[in-house]
């Protein structure tokens, strides 16, 4: 089987789960169970291959350009880390189906449970990094789901929130990390990377790669000082903490190191920095663990300190530390998960954690005790347990290093104080819970659990049991096998047995255990001592911290995003001067080679009318009808300019545009205020806003001068050159509209019919204030209709219908086109409108303008897709010439087709903005002489 | 001519910016429909002021640029989608909040106004109740 059923099969596993929730308990559990056992089998069939150093893959290409691909091996690391993921997981859906409550979500909680699996499977085998990230947040965010799953709880929600912002904190810093070794290397490929440990090592960039990995896995490893968050997420279900926080999420940080072991360390930054904050992390932990009540509490402190135990071996200098580093790994997932549940049971049939009421309770499960204390004696490391095992190798190791120098000697007594504050905790674990006297009022008399919910826990314990016995027998194999992956060089000859003879690790396994006994022993006065201490709740603290960013970043966007468009546009046009004000500075001089034409009379007539003319509108602007006026002298007097500079396409098309808008706006007007007092304006206002027009309008004048004033170096010739024989047109701009760059066209008509869809639900539904008179108070004229207008209208409309399409059929070869022709025939229907209102058009078919927009596009596109039944790109056009008696020598053109959509989209977009505005002004009119309504 | 031309745009320019700053909606369509003269203007212009050569090929006469020209004309039709779209916003804005300011917010001389306004409505003779919402 290929190797990528193993992460799809638990991720299918989630449907089952969900599919399943409404079903019977055991049914759920066992059809949750299946696929994620289908793939625990499909890793035992590969195991003989890896060990055999044929590592299985899966490999298929995504966007190769970006090095994104979906790869995944499978390699004697990601074996290791495969079969506990898998394996503690299954035991865990075994576990939880007697540990939730008939009121929970059993459905949801095995959802996620599975999803959080296939993220770790993810991370554990990916071979791209830029995959391996994304699943390594995947777990970020279902931890988030697990933590939360007692949703209704705050401390869940709060400790949720704090795990996944710390982790996902990490992440960020882990993906930028990983950019950078893809940047260093070229390659997110997993197995490059991994050959090129010289090139990141000799990279300049290699401290800031270290520390970043380094930040994300120390964070996920809730390594000193970014521990926090691990105690807090405890408020999750105990299956998810037996999950989380023995086999799988905080391990993540762990493979990540492990997983860049032979290409990040070796240097003195990696073994200082690791090695340290793993000792620290060591102490603090299992100091911390000592005095707290909470049996998970103690469990979660215990675990920050095997972390730190892990990561202190991976930062050693000695030949085998990294090896007796994931040797740990196995035995601490196996011992802590089966205390986590042990604790789950103590809690389910006790009704409580707390460690100052539970006493005694070796009587009352005498079954569910023994194993607790095996595998609380693993924890400890005592002999023939495999927890002894691991700590034995790190004895040894310790004694080896000299990373701190002369200053070496301190890493081995510190560790052995470490050892014994784990003695201790773990006494206290076993004493404290089993014997010590009787219950102190329990909510609860405790009994034994279900069978299949001890089950479990009798499996991790036999294993703790196996593995300390017969090390080299069941996990010596798999240890070569790691070994190999974070060792390619070559794994040094080791042993693991249980007797090593008289020697120093063992004097130091002994002084451990005296010296826990000892601490345990006199818990009473370090308990008193530790009251002292002002304990502070990291919960509420970092929530402080986060209301007070959050604070923060709500004024800050406040400030900046106070909803007031006068700002917005303010702030973009200073921008847009600031854009075009740098490299006019840089330009020397704005006057090019080109020589200057000689004012002529009517240019400069023309010129005089815009500038008045735009002045006129600024200056009354509070007089808005006269503004209107003055805004359409300057449209008329640009079209003119068109005329004159040789542009007939462009004045016939602003001049019906300009009708168009005109009405637009004198419609618009009737319903808005007529007529704007001045007095809002302050005077610091105006000469800030007279400042800002000046300095662009010179900036734009500048810059038209400096481009009018130099030689055009430009493709327009082709064009000219190519649309008689390449288009068959003369008139070239109609050419390149409707053939050459036909593309842009068809994207501008459907922008046109966006804004006219856009413009008919803005319409849709409007509350409008309809004036009955104007602002002088003079009623509106009660003769909507003159005759006068209705008779000249109606007898110019087929006139007018005929020159748009003459207007349409000459377009191609003289000024014209669809463009034009479609806003001559929208102007003259309006015009009907306006002439007889709305009433009477509507007597002689109501013309559904939202059909001509659709019909136009349609048309456009189909003319365009036609040149693909012959196998040319869209749009590719065709013409040809043909004879017709009577008619004579004509041409046909597939851009003519092009051009009617164009002619039709133009009149609906048109007709559908001003008839339903204009529909809006009839409503109200009254329809009786006498004004009533 | 080209001086002229561009004293003319800079002007355009100015004056809409100046129209754009302001807080009625109707003064910023204003600015607008003036903005996309001038920048249709200047689009205009990057193919040099010719007279008398329209890109209408005959035989062997020089023409003028044909490119700007054919970027201009669908800018104006896009242009004026453009204006009618902002107006009509204008206009439901001013249904839906009750005043034509961008920001929502009427300043108080325009409440004055609009008083004002009301009050000379309700004294013309021929139309007592003033208007009706619909």
């Amino acid at each position: 089987m290929s190797l990528i059923w193993v992460p799809v099969l638990p991720l299918l596993g989630v449907l089952v789960a969900l599919i399943l929730g409404r079903f019977p308990r055991s049914m759920l559990a066992l059809g949750t169970a299946i696929l994620p056992a289908v793939a625990l089998g499909i890793v035992i069939s590969l195991i003989p291959d890896v060990f055999a150093g044929n590592i299985p893959t899966f490999y298929a290409e995504w966007v190769p350009l970006l090095s994104l691909n979906v790869s995944f091996m499978l390699d004697g690391l990601g074996l290791m880390f495969t079969l506990l993921i898998l394996g503690i997981g299954l035991l865990v859906v075994l576990y939880a189906r007697y540990y939730l409550s008939p009121a929970d979500n059993a459905g949801r909680f095995y959802a996620s449970l599975l999803l959080f699996m296939t993220a770790m499977l993810g991370v554990v085998l990916s071979a791209n990094l830029i995959q391996m990230w994304f699943f390594w947040e995947l777990t970020s965010v279902s931890s988030f789901m697990l933590i939360s799953y007692w949703s209704h709880r705050s401390d869940a929600r709060k400790g949720a929130r704090m795990a996944m912002t710390i982790t996902g904190a990490g992440g960020l810093a882990l993906l930028a990390g990983l950019l950078l070794i893809g940047q260093v290397v070229g390659s997110y490929d997993l197995r490059t990377v991994l050959d090129s440990g010289t090139l990141i090592a000799e990279s300049s960039l290699y401290p800031v790669i270290v520390i970043l990995v380094l930040l994300g896995a120390f964070t996920k490893s809730a390594q000193f000082p970014f521990h926090a968050w691990l105690p807090q997420a405890m408020a999750a279900p105990t299956p998810v903490s037996a999950y989380l926080h023995s086999a799988t999420m905080v391990k993540a940080g762990i493979f990540l190191m492990a997983r860049f072991y032979p290409v990040l360390s070796h240097t003195e930054l990696w073994f200082a920095v690791v090695s340290l904050v793993g000792l620290t992390t060591l102490l603090y932990g299992a100091y911390t663990a000592l005095f707290k009540h909470d049996l998970k509490g103690l469990l979660a402190y215990s675990t920050i300190s095997h972390l730190g135990l892990i990561t202190l071996l991976l930062g050693l200098d000695t030949e085998l530390a990294s090896l007796a580093a994931m040797f740990h790994v196995i035995n601490h997932a196996v011992f802590k998960a089966s205390l986590f549940m042990a604790a789950g049971i103590i809690d389910h049939e006790a009704g409580s954690r707390d460690m100052r009421k539970l006493n005694g309770l070796f009587r009352y499960m005498p079954y569910t005790a023994t194993l607790a204390m095996v595998a609380a004696a693993s924890m400890a490391g005592v002999p023939l347990l495999n927890g002894f095992l691991s700590k034995e190798m790190l004895f040894a190791e310790s004694l080896h290093q000299d990373i701190l120098g002369s200053l070496s000697w301190l890493i081995p007594l510190l560790v052995t104080v470490g050892g014994a504050l784990a003695v201790a905790y773990s006494l206290r674990f076993i004493h404290d819970v089993f014997f010590n006297g009787e219950p102190i009022d329990l909510p609860k008399t405790p009994h034994e659990p279900p069978v299949f919910m001890r089950v479990p826990v009798e499996i991790l314990v036999v294993l703790c049991l196996l593995v300390g016995v017969f090390p080299e027998f069941i996990v010596g194999d798999l240890l070569m096998a790691v070994g190999a992956s974070l060792m390619p060089t070559g794994v040094p000859q080791f042993s693991i047995s249980v007797w090593h003879g008289f020697n120093m690790p063992l004097l130091m396994s002994l002084l451990a255990v005296l010296g826990g006994i000892a601490l345990y022993k006199q818990r009473k006065v370090m308990f008193t001592f530790q009251a002292r201490f002002v304990e502070v709740d990291a919960k509420m603290a970092f929530e402080e911290g986060v209301q007070r960013v959050i604070a923060r970043a709500v004024s800050l966007q406040e400030w900046i995003d106070n909803g007031s468009f006068q700002r917005y546009s303010f702030w973009m046009i200073v921008a847009a001067g600031f854009a075009l004000g740098a490299p006019l500075i840089n330009l020397a001089e704005a006057r090019g080679s080109l020589p200057l034409t000689g004012i002529d009379p009517v240019g400069l007539g023309g010129a005089l009318l815009l500038i008045v003319g735009s002045v006129a509108t600024l200056l009354l602007s509070h007089h808005r009808l006269l503004a209107l006026v003055t805004v359409s002298v300057v449209g008329l007097v640009v079209s003119m300019a068109f005329a004159w500079f040789s542009a007939p396409d462009l004045a016939l098309t602003q001049l019906s545009v300009e009708v168009a808008t005109i009405i637009l706006f004198l419609l618009a007007l009737y319903f808005l205020p007529q007529r704007i007092g001045l007095h809002h304006l302050s005077p610091g206002r105006i000469v800030r806003d007279l400042g800002i027009a000046t300095v662009l309008g010179a900036l734009v004048g500048t810059l038209t001068f400096a481009m009018l004033s130099r030689p055009v170096d430009s493709i327009s010739d082709f064009f000219t050159a190519n649309a008689k024989t390449g288009g068959g047109g003369t008139n070239v701009v109609n050419v390149i509209l409707v053939d050459f760059r036909g593309f842009d066209t068809f994207g501008e008509i459907t922008v046109l019919a966006i804004a006219a869809i856009g413009i008919y639900k803005l319409l849709a539904g409007i509350r409008l204030f309809a004036p009955s008179a104007d602002m002088d108070g003079r009623p509106w004229s009660k003769d909507a209709n003159p005759m006068m207008l209705m008779q000249i209208s109606q007898s110019l409309l087929p006139l007018a219908l005929l020159v748009s399409a003459y207007i349409f059929l000459r377009g191609h070869n003289l000024p014209g086109g669809g463009f034009i022709a479609g806003l001559i025939t929208a102007i003259a229907l309006i015009q009907q409108y306006i002439a007889n209102g709305v009433e009477w058009m509507r007597d002689r078919g109501d013309l559904k303008f939202q059909w001509f927009i659709v019909c136009g596009l349609s048309i456009a596109f189909l003319s365009g897709a036609g040149s693909w039944a012959f196998d040319r790109p869209f749009l590719t056009s065709w013409f040809d010439y043909f004879y017709l008696p009577l008619v004579g020598k004509f041409e046909l053109a597939s851009a003519m087709a092009f051009d009617l959509g164009v002619y039709l989209t133009v009149i609906g977009a048109t007709l559908s903005i001003l008839a339903n505005l204009g529909k809006l002004t009839t409503g109200h009119r009254p329809t009786r002489p006498d004004g009533g309504s | 001519m080209e001086l002229i031309y561009s004293i003319t745009v800079g002007v355009m320019v100015g004056c809409s910016v100046f129209l754009m700053l302001r807080g009625h909606t109707f003064s910023i369509v204003m600015g607008l429909t003036l903005m996309s003269y001038a920048v249709n203007l200047f689009l205009f212009a990057s193919g040099g002021l010719a007279t008398h050569e329209p890109a209408i090929l005959a035989d062997g006469s020089e023409y003028s640029d044909p490119l700007p020209q054919a970027l201009v004309l669908t800018a104006i039709v896009i242009g004026f989608a453009m204006t009618a779209f902002a107006l009509i916003l204008a206009i439901r804005a001013r249904a839906d909040l009750g005043n034509d300011q961008v920001d929502g917010r009427a300043s108080e001389s325009d409440v004055l106004a609009n008083k004002l306004e009301g009050e000379k409505l309700r004294q013309s003779p021929e139309k007592p109740s003033g208007g009706k919402y619909r």
